[in-house]
């Protein structure tokens, strides 16, 4: 179920970006991955159709957690590449700053997988890793071997 | 205070939010009720909603927003005094899978605030709420400056008078 040492990174960016593809609420986000060796940051490009607060201005929160999910959803995929999809079971977001109107960042860490449920961790942030906009952690149920 | 105009101040500024929240339009989130710490939004199905093309179920993401939206709204009609709010915490428990091509509802209750923090409940349901496809907890803050609702409702009477004054004026 691991990926296997002899993955390359060229072969996971491939596996991550064709399965983003067929996310297409990650299409409607704007959402891209970015590698860096075997390891991924997903980017939410700044858009001005992830506004929620139009005066302050300051991106959704809604779209923001759904930014994280998406992010835990492909940490998922990298680690199980012959699975289909994993589902949320419950998250848990805790909303640290307001994500003003530029780039976003995300990047997720499995803290324990078991035979049926992956536990993980996301950090949502935009100039700074230190100083995160949000934070989610999750349960998710991971899909079935295809 | 008048619970009416209250009522009615809620209705206009519900139904204003969420027209004028550029990422509620995108998704095609669509206001439907509001009420003294409560509110309702809907969902319509749509393919950018999608979160796995296989089965063409929507993405959890695309729930979170229509209830922390929800939410959003409920906490503003929660608190003693009108102002901007700030969404602390979201938890949210996926119980199933939406149903393709459903629209989904998100309504949410506000039961508790204090003088800075609101404390909401709120389910997301597909046609049948004794099933819902999720159900959430959340916390908000209130942030900047508020408003008392008398003078926000003064204030609404004002502009419907002076518009009234301009229209009267227009005719011959």
């Amino acid at each position: 179920m691991s990926q296997s040492k002899t993955d390359t990174p060229l072969s996971a960016m491939t596996q991550i970006r064709d399965r983003l593809a067929n996310i297409p609420y990650a299409t409607t986000l704007g959402i891209e991955p970015h590698f860096m060796g075997e390891e991924f940051t997903l980017i939410l490009p700044y858009k001005d159709s992830n506004i929620g607060n139009a005066t302050l201005p300051a991106l959704h929160g809604g779209g923001i957690g759904g930014f994280m999910e998406v992010c835990a959803i492909a940490q998922i995929i990298l680690s199980n590449p012959d699975r289909e999809l994993p589902k949320p079971i419950g998250i848990n977001i805790d909303y640290l700053r307001r994500g003003r109107p530029v780039d976003t960042y995300a990047r997720a860490q499995i803290f324990k997988q078991g035979a049926r449920v992956a536990n993980i961790r996301v950090r949502a942030w935009q100039d700074r890793f230190d100083t995160p906009i949000a934070a989610l952690s999750g349960q998710f149920l991971l899909g079935k071997e295809s | 205070m008048d619970m009416d105009e209250k009522l009615k101040l809620f209705w206009d500024v519900g139904a204003t939010m969420i027209a004028s929240t550029p990422h509620a339009t995108e998704l095609g989130i669509q206001f439907v009720a509001i009420g003294e710490g409560q509110a309702t939004l809907s969902l319509p199905y749509s393919t950018k909603l999608i979160g796995d093309a296989r089965t063409r179920v929507v993405n959890g993401g695309a729930v979170t927003t229509l209830l922390d939206q929800a939410c959003g709204l409920a906490a503003f009609t929660g608190f003693d005094t009108l102002g901007a709010l700030a969404t602390l915490s979201l938890r949210i428990d996926y119980q199933r899978t939406a149903k393709p091509g459903e629209t989904i509802i998100g309504i949410a209750e506000c039961y508790k605030t204090t003088k800075h923090v609101a404390f909401l409940r709120a389910i997301a349901h597909d046609g049948d709420e004794t099933d819902p496809v999720a159900t959430a907890q959340a916390t908000f803050m209130s942030t900047g400056p508020r408003l008392s609702f008398e003078d926000a409702i003064n204030a609404r009477m004002e502009k419907a008078a002076k518009r009234k004054q301009a229209e009267e004026g227009l005719q011959p």
